[in-house]
């Protein structure tokens, strides 16, 4: 279930896009995103799509990874396409059934929406599947420390970041070994109807948290023993660097940028 | 007493008693940890051993008395961190202790919060990997260890810090056999070659028979104490702390029980053939 969603799934590799700075992936992936929302015509999307593709080779990554991570989110995709439908109005009718007509600006806004959405779900994952957790994490951190000095607190954020990445698989595991343990002891999981089931959690969850909050406490004391106190005077074993290929990425985003407004000018 | 830079560790009468509890969980304790020693600390569940430890490390601060950790003070708020950079703590669960998700950024940590340069950084991190046998595993993600190889990351995180004094809270605790002969080597490694002091609480009476010294813990206070020979020839005394021998020790006592001539102070496997090749040839 878990499993299926690309998004936070590291594939490694040692690609163009693979050793780009982390900061510059993050904020390229914005001006993405925010290009995608711009465009309002079909001709625009294929742009789009060439675009990514073209990204996606280079980094050596499978299309189909994209698609697959797509799948998940499709009742929400398709929720916004039949929301779309029914809310927009517009001049030109072109069903009617009773006291629904379909027009079609709200088809246009509909088919737009939705590949709007898939656009941000591919482009957020090529972020995350050439980007470690670590990398990520630390360019957020990096991107937010301006944001310091408003005491916003990027450094402990990055931090609890890191800390849940690495808990992740640690409870997971734990979570099967109180199922199996719940299970032994007569528990049942999968029958009864939804209510019945999610009374059936509770054996699960409770020890789960009990656990989670011990480890937290256990953790939190490690941490201390190992001089850990907060963000000021922190060094770091990996300093990020811009290079060559980070200037290389961001002309490349300018002048998707650039064809994109143009397409949209000129194609209305 | 010794001069101070003889002693890592120096505790003088020394109480604490968690916050709202009627009885102290240690008191009255004075003891020291020398320069290059190998400590065991013994005790049942609740005889304040852990609790020890974690004054030894400034994570407690005593409620009288004082510890002098490399001659600071851990009453003394600004050296909190020298006192945990002097000595390094390793804890029980390898899994609650590791924070990154690469091994080499976890052996980092202790330095990237002490504001150490990130090339100094990455040669310690090479260091203390090689001293631990891990380099193999520096990119890899800690949750596909084994529980001794997450405890000899966790004493590398220790090791990059170059403490002076390294001690493991019940570090074997959890393991199994394999994975605690893999920390027990690793530490006395350390201790013989880099002369790093150890300090560790166990309730494995076989680890504690390859210490320099023993101490038994009872009720927070110091119940016995000595070489390993010493104290655990009083087998019974030992007993009734509710803690066993070691299993050769044990024999012995139970050889003698029954006529035989062999040492009361037999402490290791080896020493126990010793002996028993000495009485076969003298019949």
């Amino acid at each position: 279930m878990l499993k299926d969603i690309t998004l936070g799934q590291y594939f490694p590799g040692d690609s163009a896009i693979h050793r780009m700075d982390p900061r510059m992936k993050l904020i390229l992936t914005i001006v993405y995103i925010v290009g995608v929302f711009m465009v309002s015509n079909l001709p625009g999307y294929l742009l789009a799509l060439a675009f990514l593709y073209l990204v996606v080779r280079i980094s050596g990554i499978q299309f189909s990874y994209l698609v697959k991570g797509v799948k998940p989110l499709r009742f929400i995709i398709l929720f916004t396409f039949v929301l779309n439908l029914f809310f927009v109005q517009g001049e030109t009718p072109i069903l009617s059934l009773g006291f629904f007509t379909l027009t079609k600006e709200a088809l246009d806004n509909a088919i737009y929406f939705a590949l709007r959405l898939v656009f941000l779900v591919m482009g957020t994952s090529v972020l995350t599947l050439t980007t470690s957790p670590v990398q990520l994490t630390d360019g957020l951190e990096r991107l937010m420390r301006p944001l310091q000095r408003f005491h916003f607190p990027a450094h402990e954020l990055a931090m609890m970041m890191t800390i849940a990445l690495r808990f992740i698989p640690t409870l997971l595991e734990e979570t099967d070994k109180i199922q199996k343990a719940q299970m032994a002891r007569g528990a049942d999981f999968e029958s009864g109807n939804l209510i019945a089931r999610a009374k059936a959690m509770i054996p699960l969850l409770v020890p789960l948290f009990v656990s989670a909050f011990r480890r937290a406490n256990d953790l939190a004391m490690a941490m201390e023993a190992r001089c850990y106190r907060g963000g000021d005077h922190r060094t770091r074993l990996r300093e990020l660097k811009y290079t060559k290929l980070d200037a290389i990425g961001a002309l490349a985003m300018a002048a998707f940028l650039f064809v994109v407004v143009l397409e949209g000018r000129l194609l209305g | 007493m010794a001069k101070p830079e003889e002693n890592r560790i120096i505790a003088s009468t020394l109480s604490y008693a968690y916050p709202d509890a009627e009885k102290n969980a240690v008191s009255g304790v004075t003891m020291r940890v020398r320069n290059g020693e190998f400590l065991a600390i013994l005790g049942h569940n609740g005889s304040g051993k852990s609790t020890l430890a974690k004054l030894f490390n400034a994570l407690y601060v005593p409620t009288e008395g004082n510890v002098w950790v490399c001659g600071l003070d851990t009453r003394d708020d600004d050296l909190v961190f020298d006192i945990r950079q002097h000595a390094g703590m390793v804890f029980q669960n390898p899994d609650n202790q590791i924070v990154a998700t690469v091994v080499e950024e976890d052996v980092a940590f202790g330095l990237e919060n002490n504001g150490v340069e990130p090339g100094e950084i990455r040669v310690r991190i090479d260091e203390a990997l090689k001293a631990v046998n891990m380099t193999r595993y520096a990119k890899k993600a800690p949750h596909m260890l084994s529980g001794g190889q997450k405890q000899r990351v966790a004493i590398a995180g220790v090791l990059a810090m170059k403490p002076d004094v390294i001690i493991l809270d019940e570090s074997t605790a959890m393991l199994d056999p394999s994975g605690r002969a893999e920390v027990m080597n690793t530490v006395h490694r350390l201790n013989k070659e880099e002369g790093i002091s150890v300090v560790i609480i166990t309730h494995y009476m076989g680890e504690a028979a390859t210490a320099d010294y023993v101490i038994v813990m009872d009720e927070g206070r110091i119940a016995m104490s000595g070489t390993p020979r010493e104290v655990f020839t009083q087998v019974d005394a030992v007993r009734e702390l509710g803690l066993d021998v070691p299993p050769m020790t044990d024999l012995a006592h139970m050889l003698r029980a029954d006529g035989l001539d062999v040492r009361a102070d037999v402490l290791t496997v080896d020493e126990m053939v010793e002996e028993v090749c000495r009485l076969s040839s003298s019949i």
